[in-house]
């Protein structure tokens, strides 16, 4: 069974058409990674798939089950997203971004919540930061304390939205670290970037998008020898 | 009439004043979002009238509305219109005007809100209630703080327009007493203790605001 299938997505905004009948299936344990030029929609292919967009034809289907307006709560637990400009809560210490939701969505007990949040702290390299705000934190280790708050609920898929976008080269290869070490424990995740050599380094495969459609799919190496001269001088970038 | 009797009797009116004050507050306060939650419904038939409400209570001088409503059930209801109506019809007139402008002070703040808090808090799961009241409104009390405090300043120094319909406030009995002794004295104490309010409401939310600078 497939973890998400995407059948024939489309997507306007007023006339403009951003996403065109795209199709995806993503299996347990895969890594895929979504890249194109800005405008491309792949940030809105995200965005429809976690239900930020409501799409305007197609189906997205969660664990066999397919989407509805009702039950877009529940398969909500299925997936967590990492977004571009991290969306921590300010107000929030470290851990309390980490671990408000377990408390309050999901009804789980303070110290239970306080425990998972913490060895996910310390996975991160975090526990040190516990008790700090956000504005006192680098844009990577927000990043990470995004990523940490996005496993807390402990999603079956993690999306990931140009997690890197918003960071200098140096923290950039911070944030990459910690996703390239979900990879390896086979974190199902789909990731939007722009980074090309981490598309490569870590996907199972790299699809890529232009004009709302998917040019190419295929393995990394596919995609990297591919013919297709568009694709070409797009990675030569 | 020696300077300690009119320090007592300004002080009894101060104390008017202060309950005065504290009640609309109190009521206003809360009043104010649900009229910006009416301003900023889905509902265009009730964003309409949040928006004559606001429109009105901000166009229309203050000791107007006071007289209007002191004076609403006997016109509307033939009732006659008692002594203790007075001060509850103050409470209410100053409680429906300053709603309004506190709901244009709660809109600002929640619309200056990112989208973003909005969308992880959605994936996150929590309910739209449960994000307004954990997630979007303690960031907007910090942001709405400075515009509130002005609003209580103003509010302290309105108190005295209680004085249109005989709700014996501070001012009220600074002016008696002004009359009575032909010297404007009274007053000027009742200014010095205005003043003294306020430099006393605008120290409590200067710590207010710095409570809230754990976070930015």
């Amino acid at each position: 069974m497939y973890l998400l299938e995407l059948n024939q997505i489309n997507k306007s905004f007023e006339e403009l058409s951003v996403i065109k009948d795209i199709s995806l299936k993503v299996k347990e344990g895969e890594v895929v990674s979504i890249i194109g030029p800005s405008g491309s929609g792949k940030s809105t292919l995200l965005r429809c798939a976690t239900f930020l967009e409501d799409i305007d034809a197609g189906e997205i289907i969660y664990l066999g089950e397919k989407a509805t307006k009702e039950n877009q709560t529940t398969l909500h637990k299925n997936f967590g997203i990492v977004f571009q400009d991290f969306n921590l809560f300010p107000h929030f210490s470290v851990l309390q971004n980490v671990i408000d939701s377990l408390i309050h969505v999901e009804k789980i007990s303070k110290k239970e919540a306080i425990e998972r949040g913490l060895s996910l702290l310390e996975q991160f390299g975090l526990l040190d930061k516990k008790d700090v705000y956000p504005y006192q934190l680098s844009g990577g280790q927000k990043q990470r304390v995004s990523i940490a708050r996005a496993l807390a609920l402990q999603p079956a898929i993690l999306f990931f939205d140009e997690p890197t976008s918003a960071l200098d080269p140096e923290l950039t290869s911070e944030v990459l670290k910690v996703i390239k070490q979900l990879a390896f424990d086979r974190m199902t995740m789909i990731i939007v970037t722009h980074e090309m050599n981490f598309a490569k380094e870590v996907s199972d495969r790299i699809i890529f998008m232009e004009h709302g459609i998917i040019q190419e799919e295929g393995s990394p190496e596919d995609i990297f020898k591919s013919k297709n001269q568009r694709m070409k001088d797009f990675i030569s970038l | 009439m020696n300077f300690q009797t009119i320090l007592l009797q300004l002080s009894t009116g101060l104390l008017k004043t202060i309950e005065l004050f504290i009640l609309t507050l109190v009521l206003s306060l809360p009043l104010g979002l649900f009229v910006s939650f009416g301003r900023m419904s889905r509902l265009s038939l009730l964003r309409s009238i949040s928006k004559i409400y606001i429109s009105i209570m901000r166009g229309t001088p203050l000791m107007l509305q006071l007289i209007v409503i002191y004076f609403m059930p006997s016109h509307l209801f033939g009732i006659q219109i008692s002594n203790a109506w007075r001060f509850p019809a103050v409470v209410l007139a100053f409680t429906l005007n300053y709603a309004a402008y506190f709901a244009e002070i709660y809109r600002a703040g929640i619309e200056s809100m990112p989208v973003g808090q909005y969308e992880a808090a959605k994936v996150l799961g929590y309910s739209r209630v449960q994000t307004f009241i954990r997630i979007i409104f303690p960031q907007v009390v910090k942001r709405i703080l400075p515009p509130v405090t002005n609003e209580m300043i103003t509010l302290v120094k309105d108190t005295s327009l209680a004085m249109v319909i005989s709700v014996v406030e501070m001012f009220t009995i600074a002016k008696q007493i002004s009359a009575h002794e032909t010297s404007i004295m009274p007053l000027m104490i009742a200014g010095v203790f205005y003043y003294i309010f306020n430099l006393l409401v605008a120290n409590v939310m200067e710590q207010a605001e710095k409570k809230m600078h754990y976070f930015e």
